[in-house]
């Protein structure tokens, strides 16, 4: 499965640089972030791959580098049974990304999640609307700048 | 009992109504079980046959905090959560108590982060905290023992003055959201 993977994606995107890592069993897959519509895509609808399932969308917050952060899309192929991670980087000033929530559904509250707890926009998103802190909330709490405990007042408390 | 061999005696007894009330209500404290989280599950063995909350006048848990007197906040709450709390506890009649059940509603507990609210007593008067991680039922038990002391003790000029809350406060906003 692993060759067939790599052997589609370099013959399908010969304009793509992908980058492979395998660690602990599993695969990684690397690429630009312009791409991501395309190649998930292809992943998802070509015979052989099928990648038909998204189990989760989450960031890493890398704070000092130059693309400060990694967006990981763990993806699962029901009819293969195997499982893939997707990385793409996100640097803080153009700090977007296109949606995949058009091409998996479970895409659109985890990726709610990530904006909630990160910041990062999604483009052409259905309805990006912070998942777990209040609407009026201002920060992004994942973040390494935000404190363990919070900004005071914050989040307002009912008064006594 | 007491009670009783007062009026073998003298086939009755004096008393103030103030003290008769307080031993009425101390005798049936009607809880609002607000289980948020795992303590729930303790609360909710007090309430069974091995421990019988009902041997204290306390087996009438009500879900609707129009008909309660103590508040059991047994559970983690969230600074979102907070708001929803109050609203409940400012829904019960006076007089009315508060145990804060467990080290997540006594201090925050394990949840030391930005999104808990590290102990209750910062938007809830508290009058007994219950230590454990989740107390055991026996452990409940005596706190809602030592709130029945205290019901026992409370006169009627102890009670606060009505609060005065506006219309506008219980209002739910069943608008649909901004976006």
């Amino acid at each position: 499965m692993k060759e067939l993977l790599k052997e589609k994606l370099s013959g399908h995107f010969p304009n793509i640089q992908f980058e492979f890592i395998e660690q602990f069993d599993e695969l990684t897959l690397k690429f630009d972030k312009s791409a991501l519509i395309t190649v998930c895509e292809f992943l998802k609808e070509e015979d052989g791959l099928k990648f038909n399932f998204c189990e989760d969308i989450t960031a890493i917050d890398w704070a000092t580098r130059i693309n400060r952060f990694t967006l990981v899309y763990h993806i699962f192929s029901l009819e293969n049974k195997f499982r893939l991670c997707v990385k793409v980087e996100v640097d803080e000033t153009e700090c977007s990304v296109e949606t995949v929530s058009s091409i998996w559904k479970a895409a659109n509250w985890a990726e709610r999640e990530v904006f909630d707890m990160y910041g990062i926009t999604f483009v052409n998103h259905p309805d990006l609307r912070r998942m777990y802190m209040p609407e009026e909330f201002e920060h992004h709490p994942l973040r390494k700048e935000y404190p363990l405990m919070g900004i005071p007042g914050a989040v307002p408390l009912p008064k006594k | 009992m007491g009670l009783e061999s007062k009026l073998i005696n003298d086939g009755f007894f004096t008393t103030t109504v103030d003290a008769l009330a307080a031993w009425a209500r101390e005798s049936s404290v009607w809880p609002m079980p607000m289980g948020i989280s795992c303590c729930a599950i303790e609360m909710m063995a007090s309430g069974d046959p091995k421990y019988d909350i009902s041997r204290f006048g306390s087996e009438v848990m009500r879900f609707t905090p129009r008909q309660c007197d103590l508040m059991i906040v047994a559970g983690t709450v969230t600074y979102k959560m907070a708001h929803v709390v109050k609203k409940i506890f400012d829904q019960m009649p006076e007089p009315k108590w508060v145990i804060a059940m467990g080290a997540c509603t006594s201090t925050g507990g394990m949840y030391r982060s930005y999104n808990v609210v590290q102990g209750i007593d910062q938007f809830l008067p508290v009058d007994v905290y219950a230590a454990g991680c989740p107390p055991r039922p026996e452990n409940l038990l005596n706190a809602l023992m030592q709130i029945q002391d205290k019901v026992g003790k409370t006169r009627v000029k102890d009670f606060p003055d009505p609060p005065q809350i506006s219309h506008e406060s219980l209002q739910v906003d069943l608008s649909p959201s901004k976006n």
